[in-house]
């Protein structure tokens, strides 16, 4: 190999990744007038870092990198592999469409607020998803958690505000379960590196109490059903940009954690709880579609949504094959991309006519045809029609519960299906109705359709490369087991 | 039983008062001392079972409560700004009934 690529190769992308954003959220914090060019510049160089990472990762294999040169159970260390990886790719294209929207999203005072806690948030997501022991994981959960309460509250307004107060006491409540759990497997093995204790964790009354703890808590910030009902008044209430980003990345961070403890960690907990989170999967699943269904404004809607496509997620973990668990990685990509274009086009018509409810959309396509485009392609993958990124997510559930001999949960992915199809045929058969109230009509900028659309591309895309995103998902074997997936 | 259980054991019972505490209260400023008591809770239990070490105490033990020590307080400044909010902008301290589902 060339010495240039030996040398990029040495560059410890995966450190730059978190260290980036954290200079960003800084010097854009103290240079608030310069806030949108160091942010955009910022995003883009994360960017090239998550890419530099995965080349690394495609020649080398799995990484870790002892932060300070202080090894395991002193310092703190970093790993990368391919969930890791994936994730971290994941927020680099909704970040980046993100980004680019909210340049014409946010007026000059908003924007010296939103960009450093964006960035801060940035560098938490990214951390977290590189973290290697679970203290650290803590902290960047906690990170996490404060800014994304303080984008909420960005929006102003009683809604947002008590969104965001409810959504922090949640958040916080999540969090001490979660350290609580922590304390007690400090306590039993002597360390919080994932990896030394998936070597020395067995089954103990103790264990059982802190996975209780920590899957409790884990379960309220990812708002798994029943503990969902602090997300859509948060959700719908933030600005546009922010509900995208929470429901893209941020409730997703907290499920990373749960999977990546129950299959290091907790290999020994049983069927029973495995069918439990399957079980509430579903209930959120059919829950969460219904009430979409039932509601009259946009962004309430598609946050109801975001609260039954969680519930596919958990589905896998019933399946517990190779192939679910890659099915459930998909809806999460998938999701991520489409929801992000969803609250983006619902953004856009909230900019446009001054207001979201469902039934006075008043021919909203003959003046946003881009946004509506969006809309439609985003529902197309959240549907799960082919041949987009939530048909193979869907496929990939579907084969894994055939598979596992469990077909029943077949008939919650049809079932889910069909009550998604329901909501998006109501919205965008308003925008093609004259209705009594008239929009207030203000333009809407073109860069804020276009990323829409362009992250509706994305979801719809996922479905073209799937061998490729298969490949990355197995470096370092984040599932167990050999070969390929399928 | 050992010093150290006495205390982790307060610790669990801090956690729990919290807790509850959490749930029954409706004025905001009792959430948030709930929340921080809870995590005083966490906190006792994490220096208590430190002891387990012949000797000296743990030390990484330690240095986690400070790291969450930071953090809580962190935490708590923003929820008590929020709160400030939530009152100027609907007129009381507290979270208003969910709306039925």
């Amino acid at each position: 190999m060339p010495d240039v690529l030996l040398s990029i190769a040495d560059i410890p992308w995966g450190v730059m990744t978190i260290v980036l954003p954290l200079a960003g959220a800084m010097s854009s914090f103290l240079w608030p007038r310069r806030a949108l060019p160091l942010g955009l510049a910022t995003a883009l160089a994360i960017v090239i870092c998550v890419a530099g990472l995965g080349w690394q990762l495609v020649q080398q294999g799995a990484q870790r990198y002892a932060v300070g040169g202080w090894g395991a159970p002193l310092g703190i260390d970093l790993y990368a592999d391919g969930l890791s990886l994936l994730m971290l790719m994941m927020t680099a294209v909704v970040g980046l469409g993100i980004s680019i929207y909210s340049c014409g999203y946010f007026n000059l005072e908003r924007a010296r607020y939103f960009w450093p806690l964006w960035m801060f948030l940035w560098a938490a997501l990214n951390a977290l998803f590189l973290s290697a022991d679970i203290f650290n994981l803590y902290v960047t959960l906690e990170l996490l958690g404060l800014a994304a309460v303080a984008l909420v509250a960005l929006a102003g307004g009683a809604d947002a505000l008590t969104g965001a107060m409810r959504y922090l006491l949640v958040s916080l409540l999540g969090s001490l379960c979660y350290l609580l759990g922590v304390t007690l497997l400090y306590h039993s093995f002597g360390s919080v590196d994932i990896a030394i204790l998936a070597e020395r964790v067995e089954s103990s009354p103790t264990v059982w109490a802190a996975m209780g703890l920590m899957i409790t808590g884990l379960l309220l910030k990812t708002a798994l059903f029943p503990l969902h009902f602090w997300l859509p008044s948060a959700h719908a209430s933030a600005p546009a940009p922010v509900s995208a980003l929470l429901s893209a990345l941020v409730v997703k961070a907290s499920f990373y954690i749960l999977l990546r403890l129950w299959l290091e960690l907790f290999p020994f907990a049983s069927a029973a709880l495995a069918q439990l989170l399957g079980l509430l999967g579903a209930a959120a699943v059919l829950w969460g579609g219904l009430q979409a269904l039932r509601q009259t404004q946009l962004k309430m809607l598609i946050a109801y949504s975001t609260v039954a496509q969680l519930g596919y997620l958990f589905l896998a973990f019933p399946l517990a094959s190779i192939t679910g668990w890659t099915g459930a990685l998909y809806v999460l990509l998938s999701h991520a991309a489409a929801k992000t274009a969803m609250f983006m086009a619902a953004g856009n018509i909230l900019y446009f006519g001054g207001h979201d409810r469902i039934v006075d959309l008043d021919r909203v396509v003959q003046h946003l045809p881009l946004t509506i485009t969006a809309f439609a392609l985003a529902g197309i993958s959240i549907m799960g029609l082919p041949p987009s990124g939530g048909f193979i997510a869907k496929w990939l559930l579907l084969e894994a519960a055939i598979l596992s001999g469990q077909w029943w949960w077949g008939i919650v992915l049809i079932l889910g299906g069909l009550l998604s199809a329901a909501w998006v045929f109501k919205v965008v058969g308003y925008a093609f109705t004259r209705s009594e109230v008239p929009h207030e009509a203000r333009a809407v900028p073109a860069a804020m359709e276009w990323t829409a659309l362009l992250m509706a591309m994305v979801a719809i895309l996922l479905g073209l490369f799937v061998p490729w995103l298969l490949a990355l998902m197995e470096i370092g074997l984040p599932f167990g087991g050999v070969g390929s997936a399928g | 039983m050992s010093p150290a259980l006495l205390y982790a054991l307060v610790g669990v019972g801090l956690f729990t008062l919290g807790l509850y505490a959490l749930i029954v209260h409706a004025h905001l400023l009792r959430k948030i001392l709930a929340i921080n008591v809870m995590a005083s809770g966490v906190f006792l239990v994490l220096v208590a079972l430190a002891a387990r070490t012949q000797g000296t105490p743990d030390p990484v033990a330690h240095a986690m409560v400070i790291t969450g020590i930071v953090v809580a307080v962190s935490a708590t400044a923003l929820a008590l700004a929020l709160m400030l909010r939530v009152r100027a902008a609907t007129g009381r301290a507290e979270l208003a009934e969910e709306p039925l589902e």
